[in-house]
Parts: C-alpha cells; structure tokens; sequence
C-alpha cells in the first residue's frame, strides 16, 4: 500500500477506517451531522463485500449490530446524539452479552431534539454505560482527522480483544471537517478465530449469545467477571496526549475539537512565557489517571468543555480534592473560543 | 423391528419450565422435529425472544441468540445477512411480536428477508403475569384489562398476520393452532413449509401458533383447547393467509 493521503471529512474517515480495519457489516439511521458517514458506507460497504443496511430505526440498528457481530462479523453503527439515546438498550445488551461492538457518536446539542450544532454533552451518557446495568463501553474522542481515522481502526482491535462495545465520541465539527488523512491499513487482529461465535453447532456444541442469567448468583458471578475485564481495561488502555506538564502551574484539559481550541491558547500564553500546560484525554473510558500525577503540587487545573460540566467530574475524581480544578464550557451552540481560555487562564495564573 | 418414533437430536432431553398445558412445549417439539427432518440442526440459528421462551436455548441443541424485547428480527437480519448459507428463525410471543416489536416485524418483512418467524399467540403476556396483549380478544379479562378487553379504551386484537400479508416483500404466513392432534399434525407441517422457503430462498415466512396459556386464561389445560377452538380460532381464523 502507498503512502497515500486524501482529504476526507471526520465522518468519512471514520467510515473509511471502519472499512479498512475490516468493518464487514454496518447498520444506521439517518441524523444530522453524521450523514457523511451512513453515506459513504451505503457506497463503499458493498463493494468490499461487506453488508450495508439502512435501518428502520436507531433501535433496530443496533440490534442489527448485535446480531451481526453475534454472527462473528466486525459490525458497527454511527449516530447522533438523539440517536445514541435510542441505542442505548442495544448498548447494553452487546455489553451483557460481551459482544465486540464500535458505536459512533457525533455528538449535537441536547437536551431532546437540541440542534445540530457540535456539542460535547453526552460525555456522561458515553462515560458512564448510558443504558441500564453495570457496565462500561470503552470510549475513544479522536481530536483530529486524521484520528478519527486511526483510532476507529484501533476501536475494532480493542472490541474484539475484550469483547467490549467501544465508542467513538467526536462532535459535529469534527464530523463534518475536511483534512488530509495519511491512510494506513492496519486491519489488527481482523480475521482472529471467534469459538464464541454463531456459525452452526457442526462439530462442536451449541453456542450461546445471551445477557439472561436467571440463576441465583450467576448474575453476580457474571457482573464481577465484567468488572475484573474492566480493571484490565483500566489499566491497560488510557490513551492521552500532553504538553509542557513539568512546569505548568496552570493546566488545561480539554478533549476532541475542544482540545484543538485549547492547545492553541496554550501555545500563545507559551509563547508569552505563561507557564500553561495541556492534558489531552484521547481515551474518555479508561480516563487516564497518569498525567495528573504532576510533581508541582500547586497546580491548578481547568477544564474547558463544549458542555456545562461533564468531563469536569472525572477530571474532580482524579485529582480527588488535592488540586483545585475550575471550568469554562459552553453548550447548545456555542464553543468556547481561544480568547475567552486565555483570559480565564490569566485570572488563574 | 421398524423404529417408528424417537427422541430428537435438535430437542435436549430435559424437561422445561413451562406451566401444565401451555403450548411452547409444543412448539418447541415441533420446531426440533422439522430441523431433525431437514438435516439442518447443524446450521440452524435460533433467536430466542424476551417472554415465556426466553431459554428456550436450554432445550433447543443448536446455536441461539437472544433478542431484547422486540428486536428478534432486526437480530436475525444481521445473522442471516452475514450468514446467508445458515438457516436463522425467530420465535416470538404476540407481545413481542405484535406490541413492542411491531416496527422491527413489519420492516423485516417488507424487506423480504430471508427468515423464518414462528409466532406464538396466546393472547396474554405469559412471562410478566398475565397483561393485556395487543391479541388479546374482546371482553378477555387480563390483569390490565380486570373487566375484560374494550374496543373504545383498548382497541380491537391485532391481526399482524394479515397486515403482513400486504407487503410484497412477504412470501409465506400461515396461521395453526394447537386445539386438537390434528391440528398440531397441520401446524407442523405449516413449520416445515416455513423452514423449506428459507432453504430454498424465497423470502419472509411466518406461522401464527395459537397456542394455550391455562395459568392466565385462568383454564384448565383441556378447557384452553376449547377456549382456542371455540373464541381464538373465531378472532383468528386458521389457513393459510398468504
């Protein structure tokens, strides 16, 4: 394969790296800002031999999902906020029934119908399960393009290794702009044998797929097992991306396109010689624990979101009381800008 | 000595949880009988659907799924569509079917997917503890409906088998029922039709299965046959309906 770049929206390289990490079935409903993406595997899933079905609903899509990945396929689906609502009862059975999974969400304003403009607030919903039982998705935030890209390859990998439902959290900015992508087909792990699978019992015993454990006990049983799959996560896999920690007293910690804005105040207030640091989450579950173990124990922290303060609470739970830890965040529409950060960054400092 | 009858290889030899006289038993049976007939049990997939017969993968020997409430044939599109050369069927209860489900059931069918869909009415959600289902009969008395169903408060029994019936996607939809030997000789051969399509690649097939609930009809398992014969079987004829 040749190093070959193309200019492709978030959406699209999504789909485009869902295809290449050998993504053979995907399922969706149509929904502002993601359509770039139901698009471009209505045009491309087909011709890679995989299987594209436009849905009836967000909730049959997902339960598409299942049963496609039941069936031992690389399966995925893409949404938006409202969407995601709907998927949620889908969500939480593919965790109960420890299926591999990759949900997108391009995330838009809420609460209800909201609008379409980029948003940040359902990082709870994305963080925490979002649907009913104890259970976690693993949650990835791409901050670029060409992220977006990479990390939905990495997201196949990492569902059928735990056999987890992973998200993709980007927002309706990311969605919808076009940058150049470096493509790289890295289809890791695609292919790996699935004795759990639903192929036909022929020389073997029947194969269960389900989340019902009537038994008294074996539910409890169950849900450990979860949990100690989710210590392993925890882990193994925080992703996060970070700048001049060492002698920051001031560190912002953003994540997706909020982080973008943010790094670009951080760079100017740098460049005034204004000691900021940057903490970039890339993986919203597991949240990384590690770059908040900085030597200076005076550092302050702020946390910038397109919400009213979601992430802000995992960031608080990190740093558990010894640092103080202050917000800026806007939602419904607006996005807080690089002169609003610097000026909340020099009160601060 | 000819051996003229046997146990089946697709049925676990166990005995199920079901209640004196309800009809899943039956049609588990006969849901093993045609798999074994057909040769198929070793790529047959089952979804299993949120109601009474929710393990029924506990007496079924062969690969299952199961379904959120409702969802059984979004789940089995995907399997099938994956899988085209395994044989997938769904086996859902009315309100499964009918009520919470109906969107996933209509689009399937209007998809024409290739699938077979064994439906089991008995007029009652089982599992829950006797409610109103959407076929539940006119002046039927329910733990949601105490003075019995009402055309003005509840609506009228949801015949889905012959709204079904419209969609070009749809090949096959028989109704049986459980009433009498003869009739469950007749329902099985509906099965096998149903399963036969879908190895021959003709599309969306479905049998309705009327079939007995005595712990919620508040009958006796005998009285129940009757209650089919002579009030379901008026509400829902039986034949083939397309």
């Amino acid at each position: 394969m040749p190093k070959k770049k193309i200019l492709i929206s978030g959406n699209e390289a999504i789909a485009e790296g869902a295809i290449q990490a050998g993504c053979s079935f995907y399922a969706g409903y149509p929904i502002t800002p993601q359509n770039e993406l139901i698009a471009y595997m209505a045009k491309y899933m087909p011709k890679t031999g995989g299987v594209f079905i436009q849905a009836e609903s967000e909730l049959a899509a997902i339960n598409m999902v299942y049963g496609a990945s039941a069936a031992g396929a690389r399966a995925m689906t893409s949404s938006s906020s409202p969407g995601v609502s709907l998927k949620q009862e889908g969500i939480s059975y593919i965790a109960g029934a420890q299926l591999p999974a990759v949900i997108v969400n391009i995330m838009r304003g809420g609460p209800g119908l909201g609008n379409i403009a980029p948003a940040q607030s359902d990082y709870f919903q994305a963080t925490r399960g979002g649907g009913h039982g104890d259970y976690h998705c693993i949650v990835l935030a791409p901050g670029s393009v060409q992220e977006a890209y990479d990390l939905t390859q990495l997201s196949f990998d990492l569902a059928d290794k735990y056999r987890i439902p992973v998200m993709i959290l980007g927002d309706g900015i990311l969605g919808q702009m076009m940058e150049p992508v470096q493509l790289s087909i890295k289809k890791i792990g695609a292919g790996n044998p699935k004795p759990w699978e639903l192929s036909g019992c022929k020389g073997r015993k029947p194969n269960i797929i389900k989340s019902f454990f009537l038994r008294e006990g074996a539910l409890e049983e169950f849900n450990l097992k979860l949990q100690k799959k989710y210590e392993i996560i925890r882990t193994k896999e925080p992703l996060y991306e970070s700048l001049f920690l060492n002698d920051a007293k001031v560190i912002l910690v953003a994540y997706g396109t909020m982080a973008r804005i943010a790094k670009s105040a951080i760079s100017q207030l740098r460049l005034a010689g204004k000691k900021v640091g940057w903490i970039r989450p890339i993986s919203l579950w597991p949240f990384p624990q590690e770059p908040f173990c900085v030597k200076n124990k005076k550092v302050k922290y702020l946390v910038v979101e397109m919400s009213y303060g979601q992430m802000l609470e995992d960031v608080k739970l990190t740093v558990n009381g010894r640092q103080q830890v202050e917000f800026l965040g806007r939602s419904g529409g607006g996005v807080p800008g690089e002169e609003e950060i610097i000026k909340k960054i020099r009160k601060m400092l | 000595m000819e051996k003229i009858f046997g146990s089946f290889k697709a049925l676990y030899d166990v005995s199920t949880h079901y209640c004196p006289g309800c009809g899943h038993g039956i049609a588990h049976r006969l849901i093993a009988e045609v798999v074994d007939e057909l040769g198929i049990r070793e790529k047959t997939i089952g979804v299993a659907p949120v109601g009474c017969a929710v393990v029924a993968y506990d007496y079924w020997n062969f690969d299952c799924s199961e379904a959120a409430h409702g969802r059984a044939l979004a789940v089995a599109t995907a399997i099938k569509r994956v899988r085209p050369q395994n044989i997938v069927f769904t086996y859902q209860g009315d309100g499964d079917l009918a009520a919470i489900g109906t969107n996933e059931t209509i689009h399937a069918a209007n998809r024409g997917e290739n699938l077979t869909v064994i439906f089991i009415n008995n007029a009652v959600y089982g599992m829950t503890g006797g409610q109103m289902a959407p076929t539940t009969l006119l002046g039927q008395k329910t733990s949601t409906s105490l003075d019995g169903r009402q055309r003005e408060k509840h609506g009228y029994p949801l015949k889905i088998s012959e709204m079904l019936s419209i969609l070009p996607g749809v090949h096959y939809i028989e109704r049986v029922s459980l009433e009498s030997p003869q009739e469950v000789l007749k329902a099985k051969r509906a099965v096998k039709q149903a399963f036969e399509n879908q190895i021959n690649n003709l599309g969306f097939s479905l049998v309705e299965i009327l079939s007995p609930c005595p712990t919620y009809w508040e009958l006796s398992p005998k009285e129940s046959l009757d209650w089919i014969r002579d009030c379901m079987q008026k509400e829902f004829p039986l034949g083939r309906i397309k």
